[in-house]
């Protein structure tokens, strides 16, 4: 069993035991295929800045510097069971679960909320901006699994900015009483745009809050690849044991702004954010993947490399996505359409060719 | 009778060869039964909804009947039923929750306005919700702050989602089952006013199930109405007909979609209508079912239409409900004011 408030790093060698115990430990290329996710993803994500400078974009939210929290957590995921509940800043567990970018990217494009991707192949939900609301069809989806017999866990991705949300309390307290298999994965990047952890999460843990749940919270350093995936396949493991939820809070930063939007010079210097924001985590594995011998320099310039060239292809991707026809907006309010919404469709059709 | 006669009485009656007498609470618990026997993908759950069979008892017996896995007791959080219902809904499972009180509504608005209603349209139609969400509605039962509230307008606003109040017992049952058959998410708003009122339940035939219905032909001014306040009006037409003025009740049924044809047709014929609801004046639906009507009889409209509703108040307590919800004698005093409408 998990215990209450574990705070892991892969380095730790007292793991909390649980049914994965044993569990092989990633092997060399599975490091490196950690390495070039985020490196991916760390790319894409640059990029995406820059579109939106260029105009390619509206608007994005990058993820920069939780890129060992994304991509760690949904290494663990099996994809042929599991389902994962992002928000807006879920960039990196999309590319990990392999969705198709151009598809996930439109959402930033303004093409459709939610984004293009298919959401039931993809395994992941619709993009959505209200941060706690899919805490809840995680723990709905995951109870499901429960009356059908199903061995899919939940994996619900939030901040510490929702964790103020009243949600994620009824969320955690229905799927600790219904034993669901949910794992709560809350990346704490420090800032819910411009307030701070402390002034959102009392006691400076959201894992901690678990105990008052009776349910496990593990506390992990979320810029830290290694220990991410391992606290996450240990949380699914426990989930998909039927032991009921768990809460796995990956420590990290926010190094960007919020938003493309935003102005982070108005409530943090960078002489804070260059403090706080601790050692890079792709550097940390580059480290690693060195020390270990388990890359050389060839592999991490051919990861730069394939990062680039595959920003390129969804860039290309995006650049010639057009507006979907605006029948779309009428056509998917319902599977089965009103009278009134035909009228105005209609109509908006009439109007919209005569002008 | 002996128990051998209802018996065989009853038999009858499921066998469809005559009615049965159903009070709208058993209405809808026997519709909720035989959803659950057959749709094996139906949940129903909300607060009480297991053991207790819910506080109106429409869930009585199904949870000792259906297992526990098929209805079940939530902790007491209305959004969290709501949210809960929205994964169920992507598992693929057939969600009927309970919100115990209509003004419970409330605290899960987020949960059905931002991601029910929307679900479908932000998956592009991959993620339905055919979630049928009971709301015992309306008031007239004397009961605590928030038991008493109308919440059509809010919902019907609400793109995406459908609603439905049934005004007795048969369509009760009826629109019961189909609503939890459909694709969409459905508000269905049970008048608690009724659930105690008896009537004839044709359980083979639920006759058309979309739109409205009307449930008393008439010559001279149309009622439209729904939910507690169709029986109110039907008492009012037979009072009216004393005088000999002859009402058409309209029961819209369907508050969205709302049935425009069926009030083109009553109010084309009768050339004048009266809309009441208990829910307050302003925005109310009555506004909406005016409109429609203006749009389509303005040519022969001998009168402006009328709403008799509840006032732009906070529902009130008790004592003073029966001051606030249309009674007779304001539905009465809004026919006199369109029978004795003159051109200026």
């Amino acid at each position: 069993m998990l215990h209450p408030v574990t705070t892991v790093t892969s380095m730790d060698s007292s793991l909390p035991a649980v049914a994965t115990a044993g569990a092989a430990p990633l092997s060399p290329g599975q490091l490196r295929e950690l390495y070039s996710l985020m490196a991916a993803v760390r790319h894409l994500d640059t990029a995406a800045v820059a579109w939106q400078r260029q105009g390619i974009i509206p608007g994005y939210a990058p993820e920069l510097g939780q890129e060992a929290a994304q991509v760690g957590s949904a290494y663990a995921l099996d994809t042929t069971l599991d389902f994962a509940f992002p928000t807006y800043r879920e960039m990196g567990v999309a590319r990990t679960m392999g969705v198709d970018m151009v598809a996930y990217m439109s959402t930033h494009k303004a093409t459709w909320h939610g984004g293009m991707y298919d959401p039931v192949a993809s395994r992941l939900a619709p993009i959505q901006a209200v941060v706690a609301g899919s805490v809840l069809h995680a723990v709905g989806w995951a109870h499901g699994q429960t009356l059908g017999g199903g061995h899919g866990v939940a994996l619900s991705y939030f901040g510490d900015g929702a964790s103020s949300q009243g949600d994620v309390h009824e969320a955690m307290n229905f799927a600790a009483v219904m034993k669901a298999p949910v794992v709560f994965f809350v990346q704490n990047n420090g800032w819910a745009i411009s307030v701070p952890t402390e002034r959102q999460v009392a006691g400076g843990s959201v894992a901690a809050r678990a105990v008052g749940y009776g349910i496990p919270g593990i506390q992990v350093d979320g810029n830290d690849v290694v220990a991410v995936y391992r606290a996450t396949r240990d949380a699914l493991a426990h989930c998909r044991a039927g032991n009921g939820p768990v809460v796995v809070e990956a420590m990290t930063y926010r190094r960007g702004p919020h938003s493309t939007a935003d102005d982070p010079g108005r409530y943090r210097s960078l002489d804070e954010e260059r403090i706080d924001a601790g050692e890079d985590p792709l550097e940390r594995l580059r480290r690693r993947l060195l020390a270990e011998g388990a890359a050389d320099e060839a592999f991490f310039m051919a990861a730069e490399q394939e990062a680039r060239a595959e920003e390129e292809a969804i860039r290309a991707g995006i650049e010639v996505l057009g507006p979907r026809p605006g029948n779309e907006m009428f056509e998917f309010v319902f599977q089965e359409t009103t009278p009134a919404l035909e009228n105005q469709a209609t109509r908006w059709r009439e109007e919209s060719e005569h002008v | 009778m002996s128990e051998s006669t209802t018996a065989t009485l009853e038999a009858a009656a499921v066998a469809g060869t005559r009615p049965v007498r159903l009070s709208m609470q058993q209405a809808l618990n026997r519709a909720l039964d035989e959803i659950l026997a057959t749709d094996p993908k139906t949940v129903v759950f909300g607060e009480d909804c297991g053991r207790l069979g819910g506080v109106f008892r429409i869930t009585d017996g199904l949870q000792a009947k259906h297992g526990e896995s098929r209805v079940f007791d939530t902790p007491l959080a209305e959004s969290g039923i709501l949210g809960m219902s929205v994964g169920l809904a992507m598992a693929g499972f057939h969600p009927i929750p309970e919100v115990q009180f209509d003004g419970f509504a409330y605290p899960a608005i987020n949960q059905i306005v931002c991601q029910i209603a929307r679900m479908n349209y932000r998956s592009r139609g991959t993620l339905p919700m055919p979630i049928t969400l009971r709301v015992p509605s309306f008031g007239g039962i004397r009961a605590p702050e928030h038991h008493g509230e109308s919440l059509e307008a809010l919902f019907a606003h609400v793109p995406g989602l459908k609603v439905v109040s049934p005004s007795d017992p048969h369509d009760a049952y009826h629109l019961l089952k189909y609503a939890a058959s459909r694709p969409d998410p459905v508000i269905f708003m049970e008048p608690k006013s009724r659930y105690w009122q008896k009537g004839d339940v044709e359980t083979s035939d639920g006759g058309t199930l979309t739109g409205a219905r009307v449930v008393r032909p008439g010559r001279h001014l149309t009622l439209v109405a729904w939910g507690a306040m169709v029986a109110r009006c039907l008492q009012v037409a037979e009072l009216a007909a004393e005088d000999g003025i002859d009402v058409e009740v309209l029961d819209l049924r369907w508050l969205k979609p709302i049935d425009a044809e069926a009030l083109a047709a009553s109010v084309g014929k009768t050339r004048r209508a009266v809309v009441v609801h208990e829910a307050p004046l302003t925005s109310g639906l009555g506004a909406e079912v005016a409109q429609l009507i203006t749009q389509s009889c303005f040519d022969t409209l001998k009168a402006p239409v009328e709403r008799v509703t509840g006032f732009d108040v906070p529902y009130p307590s008790g004592d003073l409900e029966d001051e606030y919800i249309p009674n007779i004698d304001r539905i009465l005093l809004g026919i006199q004011r369109v029978l004795e409408y003159r051109r200026g």
